[in-house]
């Protein structure tokens, strides 16, 4: 801090002063956090691929199949080759690209909703509400989610029936992975936000909204929800990331997203017997998935250092 | 600490049997076991209903879960006849029947237990090892060429699913080795059925899913490791005992070491048996025959018995290394007592 007599404001250093508002200087230490930004740009173009590339390819595109040209090695005309049926790679890996974005970003809502109503009340109202909402959360943390994710999948197939969305088709088991996922992985974001509730309880400004006789619903909607929410969107950030992962994990496994509906897990499921001749049945896909998720996860850390300075970085 | 360990496993209770409902439950409508069982020709109606009796699925659903639970040698399960049950429940050690193979649960598992033992054992030992060295180094030569190569190889690892990993070493060591005339690797099953089960076709069948199994667990560790190694490090105490004299090496491994490898035994005993859950996916991929790929093919199958075995197996085993990860926290450092 510049310690000088000079009449000049109070500057951190020569481009950052004091005024500046706090979404800016969020902005700031973000921007400062090199690798997010690659992330951030990586992520964005990933995004752009996956929307226009729909304008190359039609949908009918990515699931006509002919097995006249089944497993092409990538040429001219199919720049990823083709698969086992002959359906062009690089038009499912758009398509697919667009439903894996998808089911993250949904199943991160479900899992964001259900996480935060849990640990709010846990931590506001405590006691019995408090120790059976934690026991509830720590069974759940027992089960390992992919093995709990694999059973419900099975429980849920072939249930929910196709739809219609956006002029387009669904397999109906994409609702079913999303709704699976955000129901498995809540559990960390219970506890943060429970964490966070529980001090910010006790501070002066809830306790002066008691004092003036605000409701609960108005002391949890107007003062602890909104200054819960900077580890919540860490945790939801990289939580996309993780639920893309489950997705192809259990689409790889065979009990995912069912096709013609593709997705980058279920491009990969079968690839294994013909690892000796198609490796471009894996690899591009493959690498769709791991940069999408190192993408987000970088996003993710440097949204953790613009956010919350004070926490401690966890690996 | 008795008195502690006993109120653990007393509390441990409750929540077992909680995790057995909301499983029992899910199982009870994820497909219909009878389904498969005649092989290709499903059942006809009046064998269904045999079937459904003999497995008492006819049961309501809260009723088969008792049964589970305490067995029915108790009750009359036939009027005509006045026969009492055969099963003695989960509590007496009987976890049923396997509906597809016949046999008891306990055996279907313990076939395949000593395979996903070697398999987790083997990896867990690589594991630990291998990240200890990396993240100790990296942590005492922090920015040399080796944590530089690591932290980028861990930011990598840490993104790539199992299953990538398994088919990128399948492509690398065995496909291409082979094309390239190099000794190549094994890549499905435990051993060669033509040699048999010698230790020598063990291993060479176990190198390839250990890698995949280790590789991306030891990126993670080993960023952890060099972390609270560098935390140690740098305190006080650690100041004081080089300004005595002692030897790097002593402070190191005696005075550092021992403080840092408290948040790793958390992370190593709490990891323990969701690694076991991993193993589903690199078993598949990979043939071995162990309890992961016993959980898929059952699983496919509605086979709820042998599944609910299973994972109540894992359930213990993750409240078990709870407990075990707190009590040996007290012997490592002194001053964390539980009462």
């Amino acid at each position: 801090m510049a310690t000088s007599s000079q009449a000049k404001p109070i500057t951190l250093n020569d481009q950052t002063t004091v005024n500046y508002s706090r979404a800016r200087r969020t902005l700031n230490r973000f921007l400062r956090h090199r690798v997010a930004v690659v992330g951030l740009v990586v992520l964005i173009a990933i995004v752009l691929f996956v929307t226009l590339g729909a304008l190359w390819y039609s949908e009918a595109d990515a699931n006509y199949n002919d097995t006249k040209r089944s497993l092409l090695a990538p040429n001219a005309e199919f720049p990823l080759g083709t698969d086992t049926i002959g359906r062009n790679i690089l038009a499912r890996i758009i398509y697919g690209g667009q439903i894996s974005m998808l089911i993250g970003v949904t199943a991160v809502t479900v899992s964001v909703l259900v996480g935060t109503t849990i640990g709010v009340f846990s931590g506001y109202f405590g006691g019995v509400v408090d120790s059976l909402l934690m026991r509830f959360t720590e069974a759940m943390l027992s089960i390992p989610s992919l093995l709990l994710l694999l059973v419900m999948a099975k429980f849920f197939s072939g249930r929910i029936p196709q739809q219609e969305f956006l002029g387009r088709t669904f397999s109906g088991s994409v609702i079913v992975i999303v709704v699976i996922i955000g129901l498995t992985s809540w559990m960390y974001l219970a506890r943060i936000v429970r964490s966070a509730v529980l001090s910010i309880r006790e501070t002066e400004y809830v306790m002066a909204a008691q004092a003036l006789g605000a409701t609960h619903r108005r002391i949890i909607l107007a003062h602890i929800l909104p200054n819960t929410l900077a580890p919540v969107i860490v945790a939801a950030t990289l939580g996309v990331a993780s639920a893309i992962l489950s997705e192809a994990y259990i689409s790889f496994l065979g009990v995912g997203v069912q096709p013609p509906t593709a997705t980058w897990g279920n491009l990969l499921e079968g690839s294994r017997r013909y690892i000796d001749d198609a490796p471009w049945l894996w690899i591009f896909p493959g690498l769709m998935i791991v940069l999408t998720v190192m993408s987000i996860n970088f996003v993710g850390d440097g949204l953790r250092d613009a956010l919350d300075p004070r926490s401690d970085k966890k690996i | 600490m008795s008195r502690y360990i006993i109120r653990r496993l007393i509390q441990a209770v409750p929540l077992l049997f909680f995790i057995s409902i909301v499983l029992f439950l899910l199982m009870q409508a994820s497909g219909d076991p009878l389904a498969t069982l005649g092989g290709r020709q499903p059942p006809r109606a009046e064998d269904r209903e045999r079937l459904k009796r003999q497995m008492g699925l006819d049961q309501p659903p809260l009723m088969q879960y008792f049964i589970w639970l305490v067995g029915n040698d108790w009750m009359v399960v036939n009027d005509e006849t006045g026969e009492t049950g055969t099963r003695r429940g989960v509590i007496r050690g009987d976890f049923g029947t396997s509906f597809v193979t016949r046999q008891p649960v306990i055996e279907v598992i313990w076939e395949r237990m000593p395979n996903t033992l070697i398999l987790m054992g083997t990896a867990e030992v690589v594991i630990i090892i291998v990240s200890l060295t990396i993240g100790v180094i990296s942590a005492v030569r922090q920015y040399s060429l080796l944590d530089t190569v690591a932290t980028g190889f861990s930011f990598v690892a840490y993104s790539i699913p199992v299953f990538l990993m398994g088919l990128m070493l399948m492509y690398i060591f065995a496909v291409r080795f082979r094309q390239w005339g190099l000794p190549y690797l094994p890549i499905s099953g435990m051993f060669d059925p033509t040699v048999g089960r010698t230790f020598d076709q063990i291993a060479r069948h176990l190198v390839l899913p250990v890698l995949t199994i280790s590789l991306i667990s030891i990126a993670t560790y080993s960023r952890y490791i060099r972390s609270t190694m560098l935390e140690v490090i740098n305190s006080d105490y650690i100041r004081t005992a080089r300004a005595k004299g002692l030897s790097e090496r002593r402070t190191l491994f005696v005075h550092a070491f021992k403080n840092a490898s408290l948040p790793i035994v958390t992370l190593i005993g709490l990891d323990l048996p969701f690694l076991l859950a991993g193993a589903v996916v690199t078993e598949t991929i990979f043939a071995w025959p162990g309890m992961g790929r016993l959980f898929i093919d059952h699983l496919t199958r509605s086979d709820y018995p042998v599944l609910m075995g299973l994972l109540m197996m894992i359930s213990v085993a993750v409240v078990f290394f709870q407990l075990l990860t707190d009590v040996v926290y007290t012997w490592l450092d002194p001053r964390i007592r539980y009462t």
